[in-house]
């Protein structure tokens, strides 16, 4: 497998203060990638400075062999890439539909697909003419993923998507990414909850302090406990 | 869908409320004209400004130039057509007031667009630049006015149509001020259709919300705002043209003046609210009418309280927009 | 010695320091080397002025914060001083009464304007308090039998500052009476409350504001209360300008709407400060005489060049000596885009 998307070197600063120092790792074409790490290692900076949300005033990032570390935050969106932001940032003026309706680029949402996201995320259409601001946590998060993947995207870029959730939307959502992963979707994957990273990941890669501390297999990484402990720290699956 | 129709009912409220106050029910309706008449006009001049702050979190101080501007360039179409203005037809009257409005939003909207160019978009996102500049440009573009069109000010008639009243009984209701509250309320329903019913309109309401995430679902917000501050830019010049016509004279400070209730139009209603600038600019009209007509010495205090009431109740305003 | 007069806070800049030491002695000789009932009206105007600049760059440089009614509390401070004048006679007693009750409506209304919308953004404090003041000025404008309207009111000078009064003959050939006393009177004030301001933004409570000023989060989240720094700043710099207000209502013995608070002195002030640089205190002093002199001298120069473009349509108008605020409009833009630091900023670059 060829990498979809490659970094390397890069550097985020936000402000005065110095996020990234220097971020490389590659995420292969059709396969889910899991970004671990403990909480401000940089994983949230990482995924926006893909979208071009935050500049990088150094290194350079690659999609499909092109670099597009200069580019402008939607034309990154429209080579194919979408972004569920941890904030979820859903438009809680709009409707469920609405919400939908905007995220699909290229015309009125395909019914099949919609069905599929539907059978997934049963609460979206139990709400569909719903303000999305009424939504519950869990179902704005559902919201977010569908509006990520309302149309068919060549990479996702996703933010810790079980957070606040209840175990049993987290098996819809394992089963949806697993659905993505068959239809040639590319997944990069934000997650504190380890059990979940480590059900769903192929590959991982680890952040600590600004840079990428370790890459590989999810097998492997998922067996060596002793390398958990020392790049997540105790308590990770404890975590959620 | 779940509303709230509290700041709505403000304005029945404060109709029924000064009915009492005022007495006579013919001054009473003559006074409602003319404050929902005023109101439509400030709404119109005040809903690009609020939807440009929405989007791009950009207030433009420099708003009042566009409003001065329309009145100045329909004024000189309308003095060109004089013929046409003077004449006893309503449909050569208004041949000659068609152009001179076109005229009016044409040039108001160029000139946003390059407002927008060379004074807005080198300081987004730094607000105290944000409002030095362009109130500088308001400043410069004043100073233009009075280049162009001379420091005096100019005096129009409004055509033979539009003069006069309509009579109910003893009850006078001024034409023109019908011609303004008919065209406010196509602009309203206009904007309200577009922001409702199609998908630019969903794109600016999104991106009011929030521009980063409009942009990472691949929309250039850029263009978007473009577009938002040259039609903002033209209703300010409709605005200002028939404020001019309403008030008979044209003068470089006219901007200046009406921007100021402009703003308190845009506070009440929420920043960024078009359905709050709304209820705000029919609630300015109506109170400057009224108080206008009760205790005319106060009568511009009266939207400064009447803000600082709003305020309190709601200190974002009647509809505060969703934020990030 | 200078140093703690100044605060700590010297010019760093020879040419800075030279052209403030210019205007320092310039002032003070003034009536002495231009005499004559204009240069020493300008020379007035520009004292008044400095100090309403400075007291204004106390909130836009130092705090960041733009504010619309500066020039209303400007009008309270000579509108207190006119009033008492005009209804208590004109002694000492009145323009006391007048200082005090304009300083105490300044204060009271900062303040609730500031705890009002100081909590929100910039830009909402900005635009209420353009409201504020435009409804200001017109409630004054309408409330003639207390302010005159629009023609504002005319009164009687305490005696001491009347040119009737003569304390001497003449020196250097210079009538030493009453108009002297006084200018003199605005002088002295004028340098005591700037250095007054140059003590309070170089003070602890001064770094404060510049931190606000810099982030107001991170300031928050050390223990500030922004909103209270930032109240406490606009009621002092609406102290100080009313304290210009009543100078200048000391200096005309003539107060009115279109002197003291129309939007035209407002933007003169916002000129003054962006052009001078902001946040300086120095830049207000040089803003201000650049714009005084503008105002008074820079009509001579455009209509020369009027009359040199008299043939070109357009063009002549560009020049036209009332079209002085738009090249002050341009140079003001320019300003913010590229020397947001001011001329204050340069020179010291430079240095």
């Amino acid at each position: 497998m060829t990498a979809l998307l490659s970094l390397r070197g890069v550097q985020t600063n936000i402000g005065r203060y110095h996020i990234l120092h220097g971020v490389e790792f590659d995420v292969a074409e059709g396969g889910l990638t899991m970004l671990l790490g403990r909480n401000g290692a940089g994983k949230t900076t990482t995924l926006r400075t893909i979208m071009g949300m935050w500049r990088a005033a150094a290194g350079e990032i690659r999609f499909d062999g092109r670099d597009i570390t200069h580019l402008a935050t939607p034309d990154i969106a429209r080579l194919g890439i979408a972004y569920v932001p941890e904030s979820m940032a859903i438009f809680a003026d709009l409707t469920v539909q609405e919400n939908l309706i905007l995220a699909a680029r290229s015309g009125p949402p395909d019914a099949k697909r919609l069905d599929w996201i539907f059978s997934r995320f049963e609460a979206l259409k139990r709400f569909w003419t719903l303000p999305a601001g009424f939504l519950s946590g869990g179902q704005k998060q559902m919201l977010a993923v569908a509006r990520a993947i309302i149309e068919p995207r060549r990479l996702l870029l996703i933010d810790e998507p079980t957070k606040g959730l209840a175990p049993a939307i987290i098996a819809n959502m394992i089963d949806a990414f697993r659905e993505l992963k068959d239809g040639q979707s590319t997944l990069l994957v934000v997650e504190q909850n380890f059990a979940f990273a480590r059900q769903l990941g192929d590959a991982v890669a680890v952040m600590d302090d600004g840079k990428v501390a370790h890459q590989g297999g999810m097998a492997a990484f998922a067996a060596d406990s002793g390398l958990q402990q020392h790049l997540l720290g105790l308590g990770m699956d404890t975590h959620q | 869908m779940k509303r709230d129709w509290l700041p709505l009912l403000l304005i029945p409220a404060l109709m029924i409320g000064a009915l009492p106050l005022i007495g006579s029910p013919a001054s009473w309706v003559t006074l409602t004209v003319a404050g929902l008449a005023m109101g439509l006009m400030i709404f119109i001049m005040a809903s690009g400004l609020t939807l440009t702050f929405g989007l791009m979190d950009v207030l433009n101080f420099g708003h009042g130039a566009f409003i001065a501007v329309g009145a100045f360039v329909a004024a000189s179409v309308m003095l060109a057509l004089a013929p046409w203005m003077t004449a006893d037809s309503i449909w050569l009257n208004l041949a000659a007031i068609g152009p001179a409005v076109l005229a009016a939003m044409v040039v108001s909207g160029v000139l946003g667009l390059g407002f927008e160019r060379v004074i807005v978009r080198p300081v987004y996102g730094q607000h105290l630049k944000q409002i030095l500049v362009t109130t500088g440009g308001l400043i410069v573009a004043e100073q233009l006015l009075k280049v162009i069109w001379g420091p005096d000010q100019i005096t129009l008639s409004r055509p033979a149509a539009l003069r006069g009243a309509f009579l109910f009984g003893d009850i006078a209701i001024e034409k023109y001020r019908v011609l303004a509250v008919v065209v406010g309320l196509v602009v309203f329903a206009a904007l309200a259709l577009t922001l409702n019913r199609t998908r630019l309109g969903l794109l600016i309401r999104a991106g009011v919300e929030n521009g980063e995430m409009v942009e990472a679902l691949g929309y250039r917000i850029r263009r978007l705002f473009v577009g938002v501050f040259v039609v903002g830019s033209a209703l300010a010049g409709l605005g200002g043209a028939m404020w001019g016509l309403y008030q008979e004279t044209v003068t470089a400070a006219i901007g200046a003046q009406v921007a100021v209730l402009v703003f308190i139009v845009i506070i009440i209603g929420g920043l960024g609210s078009v359905g709050g600038c709304f209820v705000g600019a029919l609630l300015v009209g109506l109170t400057a009418n009224y108080i206008g007509f009760l205790a005319p010495k106060v009568a511009l205090g009266s939207n400064i309280l009447l803000m600082a009431m709003i305020l309190l109740w709601r200190p974002q305003g009647l509809y505060p927009v969703a934020k990030r | 010695m200078l140093r703690s007069i100044l605060s700590d806070d010297l010019p760093r800049s020879r040419w800075l320091a030279l052209a403030l030491v210019a205007i320092l002695v310039g002032l003070a000789v003034a009536p002495f080397l231009f005499p004559g009932a204009k240069s020493l009206n300008v020379a007035a105007k520009i004292c008044v002025f400095i100090v309403l600049a400075a007291s204004f760059d106390l909130l836009l440089g130092y705090t960041g914060i733009v504010s619309f009614a500066h020039t209303m509390f400007f009008g309270i401070g000579a509108y207190g001083v006119a009033i008492s004048l005009t209804r208590m006679g004109a002694g000492w007693d009145a323009v006391a009464v007048g200082v005090v009750a304009g300083l105490v409506v300044a204060i009271v209304l900062a303040t609730v304007i500031g705890l009002f919308s100081l909590r929100v953004r910039t830009i909402f404090f900005a635009m209420i308090t353009l409201a504020v003041a435009s409804a200001f000025a017109i409630l004054a404008s309408q409330l003639s039998d207390l302010t005159g309207g629009e023609d504002g009111l005319n009164y009687r000078l305490p005696a001491a500052l009347r040119a009737s009064f003569s304390f001497g003959d003449t020196l250097f050939g210079v009538r030493l009476n009453g108009r002297l006393l006084d200018y003199y009177l605005v002088y002295a004030a004028s340098l005591v409350l700037i250095l007054v301001l140059l003590r309070v933004v170089n003070s602890p409570f001064g770094s404060v504001l510049m931190a606000i000023r810099e982030n107001p989060f991170r300031a928050e989240a050390i223990g500030y209360r922004t909103v209270v720094y930032r109240t406490i700043a606009s009621c002092i710099a609406a102290a100080t300008a009313a304290l210009a207000g009543a100078l200048l209502a000391l200096w005309s013995s003539q107060t009115n709407p279109d002197t003291t608070l129309s939007f035209d002195i407002m933007v003169d002030i916002l000129l003054m400060v962006v052009i001078g640089g902001m946040g300086t205190m120095y830049g207000a002093v040089i803003g201000a005489v650049l714009l005084v002199f503008a105002q008074n001298y820079l009509q001579d120069l455009l209509a020369i060049a009027n009359k040199a473009l008299a043939g070109v349509p357009l063009l002549a108008n560009l020049f036209h000596p009332d079209r002085w605020l738009l090249w002050l409009g341009v140079a003001f833009i320019l300003c913010v885009y590229f020397f947001p630091a001011g001329i204050v900023g340069r020179l010291r670059q430079k240095r």
